[in-house]
């Protein structure tokens, strides 16, 4: 509430050093929810299969 | 409630109790993770000596509390896998590790961007960095072994000793780092130590912490759904209900 | 017949004695190692006494570690490939104390060799006498661990193909707190001062690895022979 937007980017000259310890916490947490995501879609596929054309693929 | 937990216990009732968590999990998760970030970067004051820098400890410290709790929680399903024989135990084991170790990654990089305005270097081989590095290893060589088994069952089985041995030694190994790195500590070094910190401070770690936790349950319950669905991919239940799963 | 437990026991000591002492090269081996890999150091840091001195209990120590890795692949494998490890499960008597007898032979045939030739790698890097006393007394006492925890870490891949880097990847964090007071308790007397806190530390895991790990090694054998 007290910080300006300037403030908030510059981190008083440590922007480099926060901005990329909360840039790897996003990338780390995204990943971790993508992740698993991405592994339901082609499991749900592999299920799919048999069921669409009735020939094994 | 025995009687409730017991019927977890079933891989089907289990990914269904999990699928009706996930909603409510991920969005607590969300408003959390941004109440905490906010108050820890705009709201809490800044820093007498360490100025802005500090605020990656809101980062940097549950990650680092969560790379330890996960390894608890995977040695303890282990344990009960081993002494229950229950699948589900087997599958939440399984999926704490790749979570566990990106924290621990997490933990460590951030440890290295905040030593590097603190102490100069991006690497100090003091007791608790060093203690997270070894505990990362830990994390590679169970994930490591799951991947060298084929059986999933005995791979499970096996990694469960491996992480039981590993809970054991985590305190053997912090212990002995950090004697090691007394011993040889040098004056250049400044022991930072986090001081009792100061309310308006501390409030938004914990909500961090509380919503790491919340995240490392929603990816577990993700996780765990998928190796269910993968491992009783031919029973009835999920070839029945593949359109609602 | 019924055996009793110490009759098996003794019988499997007898049985693993006199199978090391025919493959000579499953103890030699690690041996010529340790002192191979120990005097690598020299050659690539510089003959320089005071440097040598000061790396002495590292690199003794650390290769001392390594070749005690190099050797776990004996303790479980030929016995587990011809089934005798399976008929060992098999008998009455309990599993981890039979278990802890091969671990006993394998550490009497790899780590006490290595703690005895300790002393010549100690002259070659130039360490003084009270430091080579203690290297040894560290490593009489640390090299049953690392045998009793590599015990582990072999049990668990006995059954993989190509287990030998996993096994390295599993046990190396595990062998870490026996180096770090193994060698440090070295370094303390080089500098002439009293390393007995040292000691103990190695003493207490010791016992640990002791009472504990024949109990998770025949654990992991028992799910590695399925």
């Amino acid at each position: 509430m007290s910080m300006s937007l300037h403030d908030f980017l510059y981190m008083d000259g440590y922007y480099f050093y926060v901005w990329s310890s909360y840039g790897l916490a996003v990338v780390i947490l995204v990943w971790n929810v993508l992740s698993p995501m991405r592994q339901k879609r082609s499991l749900l596929r592999r299920l799919g299969k048999p069921k669409r054309r009735g020939r094994n693929s | 409630m025995y009687k409730s937990i017991v019927k977890l216990a079933s891989t089907r009732n289990f990914y269904q109790f999990a699928g009706k968590l996930l909603p409510w999990l991920g969005w607590s998760t969300l408003i959390l993770l941004l109440i905490g970030s906010y108050w820890g970067l705009v709201i809490a004051p800044t820093d007498y000596q360490q100025k802005d820098s500090y605020r990656i400890i809101y980062i940097h410290v549950p990650a680092a509390w969560m790379s330890l709790f996960i390894y608890m929680v995977m040695a303890g399903s282990g344990a009960a896998a081993l002494i229950w024989k229950t699948k589900v135990s087997e599958i939440i084991a399984n999926s704490c590790a790749p979570i566990g170790a990106s924290f621990t990654f997490l933990a460590l990089v951030t440890g290295s961007l905040w030593g590097k305005p603190m102490w100069g270097t991006w690497w100090e081989w003091d007791a608790r960095l060093t203690s997270e590095l070894i505990l990362l290893f830990l994390y590679l060589g169970y994930m490591a072994l799951q991947a060298a088994i084929e059986d999933r069952r005995t791979a499970a089985r096996a990694s469960a000793i491996l992480a039981i041995v590993g809970v054991v030694n985590i305190p053997i190994i912090h212990y002995s780092v950090e004697w090691w790195f007394t011993l040889h500590q040098g004056p250049t070094v400044s022991k930072f130590s986090a001081p009792s910190m100061d309310k308006s401070m501390l409030y938004p770690l914990l909500v961090m912490a509380i919503a790491f936790k919340l995240f490392f349950l929603t990816a577990l319950l993700q996780r765990s759904r998928n190796e269910i669905l993968d491992r009783e991919s031919t029973s009835t239940w999920v070839l029945e209900s593949r359109d609602s799963l | 017949m019924r055996h009793s437990t110490s009759q098996a026991f003794l019988m499997v000591l007898r049985r693993d004695l006199t199978l090391a002492a025919r493959n000579k090269s499953e103890w030699l081996n690690p041996l010529l190692f340790f002192i191979l890999a120990a005097i690598l150091f020299p050659l690539g840091i510089g003959p320089d006494p005071g440097t040598l001195q000061r790396i002495a209990p590292g690199i003794i120590w650390v290769t001392a570690l390594l070749a005690a890795l190099l050797s776990l692949d004996s303790i479980f494998r030929a016995d587990y490939e011809d089934g005798s490890l399976e008929q060992l499960l098999l008998t009455p008597q309990p599993f981890a104390m039979l278990v802890f007898a091969k671990v006993l032979i394998h550490w009497f045939v790899t780590g006490l060799p290595l703690m005895l030739l300790s002393p010549l790698l100690a002259v070659s890097f130039h360490l003084p006498g009270d430091a080579t006393i203690t290297l040894l007394f560290t490593l009489l006492l640390g090299t049953p661990v690392l045998s009793l925890v590599g015990a582990i870490g072999s049990a668990l891949t006995v059954a993989l193909k190509r287990g030998g880097m996993l096994l390295s990847l599993l046990i190396l964090p595990l062998y870490i707190p026996v180096l770090i007071f193994g060698a440090g308790a070295v370094d303390i007397a080089a500098g002439g001062m009293d390393a007995s806190g040292h000691f103990l530390l190695i003493g207490a895991l010791l016992v640990l690895s002791l009472t504990l790990a024949p109990l998770a090694t025949a654990a992991a054998l028992r799910i590695s022979i399925g």
